[in-house]
């Protein structure tokens, strides 16, 4: 391929080449430069700068074959000259420009391989690093590791860009301020830092899942660049039971999506939702990432994800509602109250429960949450009681129930949806 | 998005002649360690020769008709194929170029999403499509 060849016909379509270059190897590029320059956030601005420079020539020389490599090398370039600019003339840029002037080809050093893949791994970590806020760490993750435009998070999360702008630069300060060193944790370390990561990771595949059913598909996205973000850590950090786990979960619960939601956008919920519509190709992934969770720990309760991605894996494996197996699922519920107990776990075990053995059998564990301060203004507990009432017959308290949640929830789709079942009481 | 990836075959791999390709094996097999570390890849599968192969043909009556392969014309013939997850076209177009095929047509396609229908049909007609859709099997 010559750069004649590739030359862009017009501005727009080099910019979005460049744009696609830039989703594919910005990760590699900012965590590259960071082991080089010891600063994630100065890492991130050389690598912008490379970008920009990209959007400038890319139109009139046409494409680098190796578009990675170019960004690279420009990114290095400026690193260097800003040093020697600076005149702070230190050993260390000496040398780093003693190697950019000896390379026969600066391109020649930046192949896919296994350095760069810790680099990427230990941006992900740097980027959920605990000293952030965790909006911070979402802001940084997606805009570090995903490779996603400030506007893209902004419109994402509902905020105006000049304040995720602020965000992420306050974010990058805060690294710098704190020292946080560029690496993957070890020992006793690891596992709380990857509890962030993963975190992180669910944090915003959840607040795209909670969209879908809203008004709002763009912000949907966010489950894919979510589970992208799962597949790429589960291949970087292979051995962590967790990580698989929540890929599987992510995985698991978007097959759902396209059945989410009918017609005029109301929500269908789970058992009333046409399997049919289910994605087979991410149940299947799904499946496959939880049995390997599962195998690399050896039993069921490594940890909170694999445990939800288990109780995800009940519904995906019952082709019709009916068939799902609930006693199984009261009793992962058990399991994952026991890890972390919750009045939110409870409640989905009473909803197992009555599933399993009847609403009289379910009707006081939900009674016994009644008070729960952590449950006060949450909607799902007057919606299950409502449910429960109903199966018993008591439809006067049912109603009353199903009304409470409906004032409750803040969404318009879940909003229609209860206020339909308490007119049916 | 989703795409679809068709690659297609040609004379080796009709003939299941995989002798002298291992480099290119090689080269595949890094190709695809790399779209697993970026995330993107969602499935991939090489096909078999179309030797072992079989088509069904429809008769306007709904009658079917069982053709035995191998079938004429390799480069019209799919090789192999990877569904990837990515962001945009573009995106799908810059990680194919880094494929390391040699004397390859390689084909991009976007799996269709029900969006795709809205605002053109009634949705009672995409649900109806989407029924259809699941019960050939062609739901991702």
């Amino acid at each position: 391929m010559t750069p004649a060849a590739s030359a862009a016909p017009d501005a727009g379509a080099a910019r979005r080449t460049a744009e696609a270059v830039w989703r594919i190897e910005s990760a590699r590029l900012i965590a590259g430069l960071a082991r080089l320059t010891g600063d994630v956030g100065l890492a991130e601005d050389l690598a912008q700068d490379a970008l920009v420079a990209a959007l400038e020539q890319w139109p009139a020389t046409g494409m680098p074959d190796n578009p990675g490599a170019w960004l690279t090398a420009v990114a290095r370039r400026r690193y260097v000259d800003g040093v020697r600019r600076q005149a702070v003339f230190d050993r260390k840029a000496e040398q780093i420009g003693r190697e950019l002037a000896e390379a026969e080809d600066p391109m020649d050093e930046i192949e896919f391989d296994a350095h760069v893949e810790d680099d990427v791994l230990r941006l992900i970590f740097t980027a959920c690093h605990p000293v952030l806020s965790r909006d911070a760490r979402v802001a940084l993750t997606l805009k570090l590791v995903a490779g996603l435009s400030t506007e893209q998070i902004a419109h994402a999360f509902l905020v105006s860009t000049p304040t995720m702008a602020a965000r992420v630069t306050r974010a990058k300060k805060a690294l710098g301020d704190a020292r946080v060193p560029f690496e993957v944790p070890a020992g006793a370390e690891l596992e709380a830092r990857l509890a962030s990561v993963l975190e992180v990771v669910y944090l915003i595949f959840n607040e795209g899942y909670a969209a879908t059913a809203g008004d709002s598909w763009t912000r949907a996205d966010l489950c894919e660049e979510a589970m992208r973000l799962g597949r790429m850590l589960a291949a970087l950090a292979p051995d962590e039971p967790e990580v698989h786990g929540l890929v599987a979960l992510m995985e698991i619960q978007a097959s759902r999506i396209p059945a989410r939601t009918g017609q005029d956008g109301a929500m269908i919920t789970l058992l009333d939702q046409d399997r049919s519509r289910w994605n087979r190709l991410l149940i299947t992934h799904g499946l496959e990432s939880l049995a390997r969770a599962r195998s690399l720990s050896g039993s069921e309760v490594s940890g909170p994800y694999v445990l939800q991605a288990a109780l995800a894996a009940c519904h995906a494996r019952a082709l019709v509602a009916a068939d799902t197996d609930w006693t199984r699922i009261a009793t992962l519920y058990q399991m994952l109250a026991s890890l972390s107990p919750s009045p939110v776990v409870e409640l989905n075990r009473a909803v197992a429960v009555a599933m399993a053995d009847g609403p009289a059998a379910a009707l006081p564990i939900v009674d016994s949450l009644a008070g729960d301060p952590a449950l006060q203004h949450y909607h799902l507990l007057p919606s299950v009681r409502g449910d429960l009432l109903a199966r018993l017959g008591r439809d006067a308290e049912a109603r009353a129930e199903f009304e409470r949640a409906a004032a409750m929830t803040g969404n318009a789709a879940e909003r229609a949806h209860l206020l339909r079942r308490a007119a049916a009481c | 998005m989703r795409v679809m990836v068709l690659v297609k075959a040609n004379e080796d791999s009709e003939r299941g002649d995989y002798s002298g390709h291992e480099e290119e094996f090689a080269a595949m097999g890094k190709y695809n360690e790399e779209l697993l570390k970026s995330g993107i890849m969602l499935a991939g599968e090489g096909l078999t020769p179309s030797s072992e192969g079989k088509r069904v043909a429809f008769g306007e009556d709904g009658a079917a008709r069982v053709i035995d392969g191998p079938f004429a014309e390799a480069k019209e013939l799919v090789g192999g194929f990877w569904i990837w997850q990515v962001s945009s076209m573009d995106e799908a177009v810059e990680w194919l170029k880094r494929a390391p095929f040699k004397g390859a047509s390689v084909e991009l396609r976007r799996v269709v999403e029900p969006a795709d229908f809205e605002g053109k049909i009634s949705r009672d007609l995409i649900d109806a499509e989407q029924r259809l859709r699941d019960q050939t099997g062609q739901q991702g």
